[in-house]
């Protein structure tokens, strides 16, 4: 049943391809922690209009399946004559989905920081960007410390689907495997294994992280 | 650029089957895995070492590993253990096992939240293990894992679109197969968009009923 050759000589193509995984989550989850401070910031503006624009981007890109998002970057963006590769369109998804994801996470963060502290720091004479920089961000990352590691693992999850346009990934690569050997179980199995792996070290790290930074 | 929906307008029937294959798998895989979840749950209350060990493991594998992988295990790899479904079965049993490891956790948590006192309370008054979860503990624990639950269900509507990559003809697949037969790909993917956008806001709003009818008796 098992075919054990397969599992050798696809394992460096999937330890390859977790270079890949690993860089696309990465540059997401970068680029989607700007986006998502921007969006907290227009989420918690006084401006109700300003809000109104920052609950429905985080309605758009939370309601909207990650593979819908992807299809969309990937054929919407030729449409508007910008030509994206399917790496860029693949980044470009993950991003704006996941800038929604952190920012609710962000505001939750926020929001748990009480009032008092701000009104201290400006009583102090700090000013409102010294108040967030120094004050506000550093309590909200300790408060959302674990459910940020929990994004991370998803997001890791997550960038499975930018197979569909043809980044070789791991599960890309996976599929090559399976087409090439005609053993789907074994290619599949060790696809499974490597994330497993990837987010097994993710949440240790994260456990760690949480106990020296959280909950100070 | 321009956006035309005449042409897409055309498919509406073709569309609506579509709707209609993701809400019976959407369905199917919330039901099957709410319910394998609660099992697991309970199990985990009752049982030894050994089989809490298990059922940790069944949990930790389904959640680290994505959707798409499971899918693919279970559709493409199953023959080979002699599990050959159909594209639909497949699709909604992965579905449903992959939900099944969430729901499990939110029950799990449940069950913590329940002081360990209303247990023994329930216990001196005679009350069969079984009838303490279903009068005692669910009741209580509802109020609290409701919009967990709400999330999950939610999450789980988005993950069907993964289903179209193999090929089981739901809302996801249809439109991008009108997309590559019109070359309308603009106009196809806004129309998925709001079809899911749809489908999240009504179950958002269900959820908010339902939280509201779990937390009624604390109202009284």
């Amino acid at each position: 049943m098992f075919d054990a050759s397969t599992f050798t000589q696809a394992l460096p193509l999937i330890m390859k391809a977790s270079q890949m995984t690993i860089f696309v989550s990465v540059i997401g989850l970068m680029l989607g922690f700007v986006i998502a401070i921007l969006v907290v910031t227009a989420c918690l503006s006084p401006s109700a209009w300003v809000r109104r624009c920052g609950n429905f981007y985080t309605f758009l890109f939370r309601g909207v399946p990650l593979l819908v998002q992807l299809m969309l970057a990937y054929y919407f963006l030729p449409t508007l004559g910008i030509n994206v590769s399917p790496l860029t369109a693949a980044i470009a998804a993950i991003s704006l989905c996941e800038g929604a994801y952190l920012g609710e996470i962000l505001r939750g963060g926020f929001m748990g920081i009480p009032r008092g502290q701000i009104e201290a720091a400006h009583m102090v004479g700090l000013s409102s960007a010294h108040t967030l920089v120094r004050i506000e961000i550093p309590q909200a990352l300790k408060l959302t410390t674990p459910s940020l590691i929990n994004e991370m693992i998803l997001l890791i999850k997550a960038s499975a689907l930018i197979s569909v346009v043809g980044v070789a990934e791991i599960t890309r690569t996976a599929q090559n495997v399976a087409a090439s050997t005609f053993r789907p179980l074994e290619a599949y199995l060790i696809a499974g294994l490597a994330y497993m792996l990837i987010n097994g070290v993710l949440s240790i790290v994260g456990h760690y992280a949480e106990q020296r930074f959280g909950r100070a | 650029m321009s956006v035309d929906f005449s042409l897409i307008s055309q498919y509406s029937g073709q569309i609506l089957d579509g709707f209609g294959v993701t809400i019976i798998s959407w369905i199917g895989a919330v039901a099957l895995g709410m319910a394998v979840g609660f099992v697991i749950a309970v199990l985990q209350l009752f049982t030894g070492r050994w089989v809490r060990a298990v059922l940790r493991v069944y949990i930790e594998v389904l959640r680290t590993t994505p959707f798409l992988v499971q899918l693919f295990i279970l559709y493409y790899g199953g023959p080979n253990f002699g599990v050959s479904l159909s594209a639909m079965d497949a699709g909604i049993v992965s579905l449903a096992l992959y939900g099944s490891a969430y729901f499990a956790e939110i029950f799990r948590s449940g069950f913590l939240s329940v002081p360990a006192g209303q247990v023994e309370a329930a216990d001196c008054l005679g009350l069969s293990r079984i009838s303490t979860i279903w009068r005692v503990q669910l009741p209580q624990m509802l109020v609290i894992i409701t919009p967990a639950l709400i999330n999950m269900i939610i999450i789980l509507s988005k993950e069907t679109s993964v289903l179209s990559i193999i090929t089981v003809p739901e809302l996801t697949a249809v439109l991008t197969q009108i997309g590559s037969e019109q070359f309308i790909y603009v106009e196809t993917t806004l129309v998925l968009c709001v079809c899911y956008l749809i489908l999240v806001a009504i179950t958002q709003k269900l959820g908010g009923w339902a939280e509201l009818k779990a937390s009624r008796y604390l109202q009284r």
